[in-house]
This record gives C-alpha cells, sequence and structure tokens, in this order.
C-alpha cells in the first residue's frame, strides 16, 4: 500500500476565462474505512490564491497551517497579499526542504495573478512543479482525472461552463476510485467573486 | 523554559525531521511516494560558434505523463545553460541554486562567469550529497575561453566533451551523433543534428516525448528555441466537445463577492477644523 492510499483525495484546478475553478472530493479515511464525508482538502490562502492539498491527511494539515503562518509574515512585511507564482515558490522550497524526509503530500495551488489572469499549479511531494495552461490534478484518482479532464476541457470557458466541465470530470473520475468521492467540493473563482458550491455525488 | 518548537523561517539546506517518521511508516508497510522523474532525452554539441543544447519535454511521474511540455533547459547564467535528466525536484533545485551562487560570484568578481564555475559548484554539490539528490545534467556554455559542454553525473563525476547525451534517452540520441556529428559545424546543421537526436530519443524512448527545445549559445548571444519541433501535436482531438445539458446537482452554494477596491476621489470636502 502507497502511503498515498491511507486517506485518499482528489483534486482538479482548471483555468477558464479570467476566472479558475479548484474542486476536490469530500472523503477522509482510514484505508478502507470511511471515517468522515465532509473533509476539507482545499484551503483559501487569500481572497484570489486557492491551495489543495492531497496525500496523507496529516501531513497536509500540518503543512498547510506551515504556510499559512509564512503568508501572515508576508503579508505583515510585505502589507500586501502574495501571489500566485511567489506562492507557488514557498510551496516547492518548503516541500524540498524535507527532500529526504519529505511531506506526503501534493499541493495543487490556483489563484488570480496579476491583471487576474488565472494561474495554476501542481507539485509532487519534494516540491518539483509543473505549471498548466489548462488543468492540473493530483490523489489516488490522478489517472481517471488525467483522462477525464484531458477529453473534457477546452480553452476559454466562462464560469458557468467551468464549473460544469471540472464537476462532471471530478465526479466521473472518482466514481472509478474507491478511495475519494463521497460528493465533492468545487470553487470558481473570478474576479468579483467566490462561488463555493457542494456537489451531490455517489456515497459509496 | 520549555523547548520553544517556533517554526521560524529556516537558515537553508535540507532538514531531515520527518526521517525517522518516515522509516517507521515504511516499516509498516507504507510505501514511499515515486518523485516526478524527467525520464529524458538531453544533448549538447559544441559547433562552429558555440554550443547547442536539445531537450525533450516530458514529465513522467511512474508510467504517467504528469506534464506533456515541460522546460528541462535552465537558465544558469547569461552566457549557460543546464539541461537535466533524473528526480525533476532536484534538478529544478540543483540549477536554481548554482544559477544563485553564479550570480553572487558574478558580483564579487565582477566578470561574466565561466563554465567551470557552474561545473564546480555543481560537482561539489552532488558529491557532498553521494548521489542522493539525483540529478544528470549535460553544462553548455560559451565564456572569453571559448565553448564549453559538460555533462555531471549525479554522484558529482563530470565529463568534458564535444558531444554529450544524458537520460532514458540517451543512447537513441548517441547513435545519432556517433554516425553523424563532425566539428565545425555551422548553426543550422548543428540545429538540424540536435533536433535529429533528440526526435530519435522521441520516438525511441518510452521515458522521452512531445516536443523538442533547442538553446543554441554564442558569444555574446544566445538563442533559446521553445518547442522548435513539434513533432507529436494533437490532432486526433474530437471537434465535437463534450456539453452537459444535465446539470450538476448542488447541494449548497455560498457565494463571496470580493471587496471592491477603495475609489479615491479627488476634490472630495475638505475636513471639518
Amino acid at each position: 500500500m502507497s502511503i498515498f492510499e491511507y486517506n485518499g483525495s482528489a483534486l482538479i484546478a482548471m483555468v477558464g476565462k479570467n476566472c479558475f475553478a479548484i474542486a476536490s472530493d469530500r472523503r477522509l479515511g482510514v484505508q478502507l474505512q470511511t471515517i468522515a464525508t465532509d473533509f476539507q482538502k482545499i484551503y483559501k490562502v487569500h481572497d484570489k490564491l486557492f491551495l489543495g492539498l492531497s496525500g496523507l491527511a496529516t501531513d497536509a494539515q500540518t503543512l498547510y497551517q506551515r504556510l499559512v503562518f509564512r503568508h501572515k509574515l508576508y503579508q505583515l512585511r510585505e502589507e500586501r497579499d502574495m501571489k500566485p507564482e511567489t506562492f507557488a515558490n514557498l510551496v516547492s522550497s518548503i516541500l524540498y526542504e524535507k527532500r529526504f524526509g519529505p511531506y506526503f503530500c501534493q499541493p495543487v495551488i490556483a489563484g488570480l495573478g496579476d491583471e487576474d489572469k488565472p494561474f495554476i499549479c501542481t507539485m509532487d511531494s519534494i516540491g518539483a512543479k509543473e505549471l498548466a495552461k489548462d488543468f492540473v490534478v493530483a490523489g489516488t484518482a490522478s489517472e481517471s482525472l488525467y483522462g477525464a479532464c484531458e477529453s473534457m476541457f477546452k480553452p476559454d470557458m466562462e464560469p458557468e461552463e467551468l464549473f460544469e466541465t471540472i464537476s462532471q470530470a471530478l465526479l466521473s473520475s472518482v466514481d472509478r476510485d474507491c478511495l475519494s468521492g463521497w460528493g465533492g467540493h468545487v470553487y470558481v473563482v473570478t474576479s468579483t467573486e467566490i462561488r463555493e458550491r457542494i456537489l451531490k455525488g455517489r456515497m459509496d | 523554559m520549555s523547548k520553544a518548537t517556533i517554526d521560524l523561517p529556516p537558515k537553508g539546506g535540507f532538514s531531515f525531521d520527518l526521517c525517522r517518521r518516515n522509516d517507521m511508516l515504511s516499516k509498516k508497510g507504507a510505501r514511499p511516494p515515486s518523485y516526478r522523474k524527467t525520464g529524458t532525452t538531453i544533448v549538447g554539441i559544441i559547433f562552429q560558434d558555440g554550443v547547442i543544447l536539445g531537450a525533450d519535454t516530458r514529465a513522467t511521474e511512474g508510467p504517467i505523463v504528469c506534464d506533456k511540455n515541460c522546460e528541462k533547459i535552465h537558465y544558469m547564467a547569461p552566457n549557460i545553460y543546464c539541461c537535466g535528466a533524473g528526480t525533476a525536484a532536484d534538478t529544478e533545485a540543483v540549477t536554481d541554486m548554482v544559477s544563485s551562487q553564479l550570480q553572487l560570484h558574478r558580483y564579487d568578481t565582477g566578470r561574466e562567469s565561466r563554465v567551470v564555475t557552474a561545473l564546480t559548484f555543481l560537482k561539489r554539490h552532488l558529491f557532498n550529497y553521494q548521489g542522493h539528490v539525483q540529478a544528470a545534467l549535460v553544462l553548455g556554455g560559451v565564456d572569453f575561453t571559448g565553448p564549453h559542454l559538460h555533462t555531471i553525473y549525479p554522484h558529482g563525476s563530470t565529463d568534458t566533451l564535444p558531444f554529450a547525451t544524458m537520460g532514458s534517452g540517451s543512447l537513441a540520441a548517441m547513435s545519432v551523433f556517433e554516425s553523424k556529428y563532425r566539428e565545425g559545424l555551422t548553426k543550422d546543421e548543428g540545429i538540424n543534428l540536435v533536433s535529429e537526436a533528440i526526435c530519435a530519443g522521441i520516438f525511441n524512448d518510452l521515458g522521452s516525448g512531445s516536443n523538442v527545445d533547442i538553446c543554441v549559445i554564442t558569444k555574446g548571444h544566445k538563442e533559446y528555441l521553445r518547442n522548435h519541433l513539434l513533432p507529436n501535436a494533437n490532432v486526433y482531438a474530437l471537434k465535437r466537445e463534450y456539453t452537459f445539458p444535465k446539470k450538476t446537482e448542488v447541494l449548497l452554494t455560498k457565494i463571496t463577492p470580493l471587496r471592491e477596491k477603495v475609489e479615491i476621489i479627488e476634490g472630495g470636502d475638505a475636513m471639518e477644523e
């Protein structure tokens, strides 16, 4: 059993037209037993920057707490929010610092950068950044997620269409994975609002 | 005073504090994760006026392609570039770190960086970690002593060569070089030869794929040809798009409007005394 399969997770981030969407499943399990169906995997760092953490849940929470700490220090010193590219670099360095004893997490970062240009990025557990222009995926369901996103994604989608696409990709992929699912949690962020939606999915 | 465990910003270098826990987890049967590798075919040649570096653009995570268009030619100095194969995090971190070290060195010496300086920084770091930092590099550049091309292995050994290949596709690329390389190639001949070598890797090695990146470095000038060749364009995609007429069922929606930026109105009422 891989350490990533201990808790189970599924995460996607997709880029749309001047907006982005980030979605996760809601299950928290201990190997094959489900212990929570409302577990939060996507965290808001600031209004225009979201972080999703897949993998071992304890490491995800610890890593999130360290990152929020560093971001708050940054806000105090610089008197502004961190740009998504800078935040991605910060996450990458914190993960690489633990190169020989890593956090068992795969982060997915999504944000609106300068002039509200959407930015998404994912990393492996030691901080190798992958910047994509279309979508990024992470979690135990990642192989199905790659397939679903590859076929369903279109460039320049409006927020409503982006929501539909990311939800369908997430739900169809987690249906093929035992360790993730039990609904979905989707955030669609534009420059004027954040829409948080909870999806109804198969509860098995 | 109890032991303070304040998470101060670290002073740099690796931190080993999770190693004991991770060891305990693997003894309990939890396999450690596989890291993103760059599979890869990376090559370099010395031509008439300088150095040409080439790389494919596929990044793999086990058998799955996680990035179809990643960048493997890393900037080290205005006149030096480095291609990286091996664990992606290691190649990125090592080239970033040495690039910063070279910049500081340039400030110290007031001169353009030499390729052997970059070489020494890299090999010292890699040897120091006895091969655990898995980065295999092809380093090329032109300084005032002329064009240089080196290969650096994960354990810290280096070679100086007129043409070099590294990565899982290195044998495919080397076969092209061994048959077609000669001294004194022109720029176009060099670019064609490098493209052919990378294509040999892309089509014959499973760990390499997608597009060809090229970087041409000559005295005082560099040309980074990102996606110079796209031999694997996606031409088979469905023209008919996915549409979802039946909407996804939503249980709960929460809308948070983002704060409007404060508008500054010039010439407002003066403050009352």
